[in-house]
């Protein structure tokens, strides 16, 4: 009879459970782990916003239980809350063994996590690699201190009746027409909308397009801020002028609010995740308006290539937990190619692979809608680009640096010049160690 | 002549036993007892939490990263923070206006209910609702009747012909402020209310007789009699409301998350802002230690308000 405790994940795509002694290897660079006895895990996710996706996740954690016997309580937290529980959890030691957790998060406690290059190493050798945005966030020089796990992929959403009547046969590839578009939008009493607000998510998104899509950074290579410059200064009255054709309210929005607006009709035009189209699809009273969504990158700027944030999330091992070896067990069982394919189609192109040998998964080509969200993980940018990722490009996210300097200067409430000094002078703040 | 041994050596057990006799027997010995354990789970999680935040303020302590000392750089970068300073700016704004309304209304309310109304007692049970539903949930209710595009006021107003277009309740600066004090007013009136009448009650309504008797009209009743036996009570519930609306956090953070623009951060979230998502643990204990004075100088004045009150020993005021 086979142990179950013994437990060799490593042989890529089998799933077999084999006795083994702890941290052999086998098949090429691939580490197998065996589960510490009596070991269970505790892991941390945001909560899922495709019910397929969750369902796939448990199926494949079911799995694993089953073959190792080792038991994994999933505890889920908001998506805005993931990032303060983790962080506390890795502050005082205890709480989750693994945390999914958003963007640079592990770069803000990184002697707090189980170093993680062994499986990082493996697994991106056995599937293609890991593109190199989203693999950033889970490195720190040449350790793996995360695993990257997926990208929530933002794209345009539209209804294409309505850019139809404002004279737009196809959708404008450029922030010039893009614009042209959204003039064209509110003349016809069918705006666009980007939130302006404290939206983690989109609003963050939406920010950081237009900053780099107009070759603004924050910060250049060396972790110097230089957010003042004429490249900025472009893209804060290009959004100027966009805001002046939004519905109005879009400063008070958060993360959900576009969703709802476009939902009901209000706006024709918004930046989401593949969920959107999802709430659509599942209320008949909205056939009308998902038959009539449609999806697109966001605009290529005068930087001349598409160049977006898209949500990260990564999945990482708290250095407090009883059981590493249980725990990296449970994450290279995850990353087998039929899990992982598994759970990307669960996910309905909300969650993008991070290995490009999961690309091909049918999930991209299955409805044409998924299309814009297929290569969010080889067109994202890691947040704090061009500088090094850590507790100051996080810590500028978190305390919204980038979305108030526009939405000081799109309200009115500062120029353009003073808006770009504010977010200067507290971005340097974050980059002064 | 036989010597007698000298009794066993009990003599620690003795001065012991008389130790703790004396103890028993001394009121300043068993006061500072009986206060032990009040002051050990005060130390824990009191002093402790506010001296570890006072020290987390002077370092540049980031989360999953111990800090050292910097002295007051933290406070001089905020003493240079304009978003500091309108987050100073907006929490006296929010707790001055909410407190004077939350008194009027929560005064008016509890006069009211004290008078002999039909369904007395139903009125006052349901009065407490908005205090007794959660936060979260009635700020996410407040969410709803403020959103930009669904707010059921807009729509009302849009439907009378009133106005052409939805109301900007959280897009703009003054509106949002303006919006999130009325949600503060709202859920805050029911405390002030129901304690004030908890204090109504306790004025003779023989003083009332006699002053009417005397041919005392009712604004003369209430501002000789009502108001000043009233002022004790006053001072404790408003120092309270004051405490709680100066650091309200959650109403904010679901309706706004301090925007638009900052123009509703209060200290308590910008603290949370900078502290927990953002990682600097120690400007954000810093800023929270700036709140310290503001909740100090509310209580003092509670402290000494209630001094003076004669009724406090044992005489009439």
């Amino acid at each position: 009879m086979i142990d179950r405790r013994r437990f060799l994940a490593g042989t890529a795509g089998l799933g077999l459970t084999l006795p083994f002694a702890a941290r052999a290897f086998a098949q090429g660079a691939a580490p197998t782990f065996t589960p510490e006895s009596g070991a269970s895990l505790r892991l941390l996710r945001w909560v899922p916003f495709v019910p397929a996706e969750e369902e796939a996740f448990l199926a494949i954690t079911q799995k694993f239980t089953e073959a190792t016997g080792v038991q994994v309580r999933i505890d889920k937290e908001s998506w805005e809350d993931v990032r303060p529980k983790a962080a506390v959890a890795a502050n005082v030691g205890s709480g989750p063994d693994m945390v999914m957790s958003w963007f640079d998060d592990p770069q803000q406690y990184p002697d707090k996590l189980v170093d993680v290059t062994d499986l990082g190493t493996s697994i991106g050798a056995a599937n293609g690699g890991w593109y190199p945005g989203i693999e950033s966030y889970a490195r720190r020089g040449d350790s793996f201190i995360a695993l990257p796990l997926c990208a929530i992929g933002n794209a345009v959403v539209y209804r294409d009746s309505h850019m139809k009547a404002a004279g737009f046969s196809e959708f404008p590839k450029d922030t010039a027409g893009f614009l042209e578009l959204c003039k064209g939008l509110q003349a016809k009493g069918t705006p666009a909308g980007f939130p302006h607000g404290k939206a983690v998510g989109d609003g963050n998104n939406y920010a950081h397009w237009l900053l780099w899509s107009h070759g603004g950074r924050m910060v250049d290579e060396n972790g110097a801020v230089v957010i003042n410059s004429p490249e900025t200064l472009e893209s804060v009255k290009y959004a100027m002028e966009l805001y002046k054709t939004f519905i109005p309210g879009t400063e008070s929005w958060q993360d959900v609010n576009n969703n709802r607006a476009f939902l009901a009709g209000q706006v024709s035009l918004t930046a989401n995740g593949v969920s959107v189209y999802y709430a659509a699809l599942k209320d008949p009273a909205m056939k009308e308006i998902a038959d009539d969504m449609r999806s697109t990158n966001l605009p290529i700027g005068p930087v001349g290539e598409s160049v977006e944030l898209h949500q990260t999330s990564t999945i990482s091992i708290f250095r407090h937990t009883q059981y590493p070896e249980a725990a990296k067990a449970y994450l290279q069982f995850i990353f087998q190619p039929d899990n992982m394919n598994a759970w990307i189609q669960g996910a309905s192109a909300y969650c993008c692979q991070p290995l490009k040998a999961f690309e091909s998964n049918p999930v991209w080509t299955s409805n044409p809608i998924h299309a814009a969200y297929a290569k969010a993980s080889a067109s994202l940018r890691p947040n704090g680009y061009a500088g090094p990722l850590g507790a100051a490009s996080a810590g500028v996210m978190a305390d919204y640096v980038l979305v108030d300097m526009y939405a000081e200067a799109v309200t009115g409430q500062s120029s353009p010049e003073d808006a770009i000094s504010n977010a200067e002078r507290r971005a340097n703040r974050y980059y002064r160690v | 002549m036989s010597v007698s041994a000298a009794p066993p050596p009990r003599a620690t057990r003795a001065s012991r036993g008389s130790f703790f006799e004396r103890l028993s027997q001394s009121r300043n010995g068993l006061g500072l007892l009986f206060m032990l354990p009040a002051a050990v789970f005060l130390l824990c999680f009191l002093t402790y939490p506010l001296g570890l935040g006072a020290w987390l303020g002077f370092t540049d302590t980031m989360i999953g990263r111990p800090g050292v000392f910097i002295g007051l750089e933290n406070y001089e970068y905020l003493f240079r923070d304009r978003v500091f300073w309108l987050s100073v700016f907006n929490t006296l704004f929010y707790t001055a206006i909410a407190s004077i309304l939350k008194f009027a209304l929560g005064l008016w309310l509890a006069i009211i209910l004290n008078e002999n109304l039909p369904f007395k007692t139903f009125f006052r049970a349901v009065i407490l609702l908005p205090w007794v539903v959660p936060t979260v949930l009635s700020a996410l209710a407040f969410w709803w009747i403020y959103d930009s595009q669904f707010s059921i006021i807009s729509w009302v107003l849009m439907q009378a012909g009133l106005i052409s277009a939805p109301i900007n309740f959280l897009g703009d600066p003054w509106n949002a402020r303006l919006s999130v004090i009325a949600a503060n007013v709202w859920r805050g009136i029911p405390f002030v209310a129901i304690s004030l009448l908890a204090g109504l009650q306790t004025i003779p309504a023989s003083l009332h007789e006699a002053a009417a008797l005397d041919g005392a009209t009712s604004w003369q009743r209430f501002r000789r009699i009502t108001l000043p036996l009233l002022t004790p009570i006053i001072a404790v519930v408003m120092t309270f409301s004051v405490l709680f609306t100066f650091t309200d956090f959650q109403l904010i953070y679901v309706l706004t998350k301090g925007g638009p623009v900052n123009a509703t951060h209060l200290m308590a979230t910008l603290s949370f802002q900078r502290g927990i998502p953002g990682g600097a643990l120690g400007e954000g204990a810093a800023i929270a230690v700036a709140m310290v004075p503001f909740l100090l100088a509310a209580i003092l004045f509670s402290f000494f308000g209630l001094q003076r009150r004669k009724w406090q020993q044992g005489g009439s005021d």
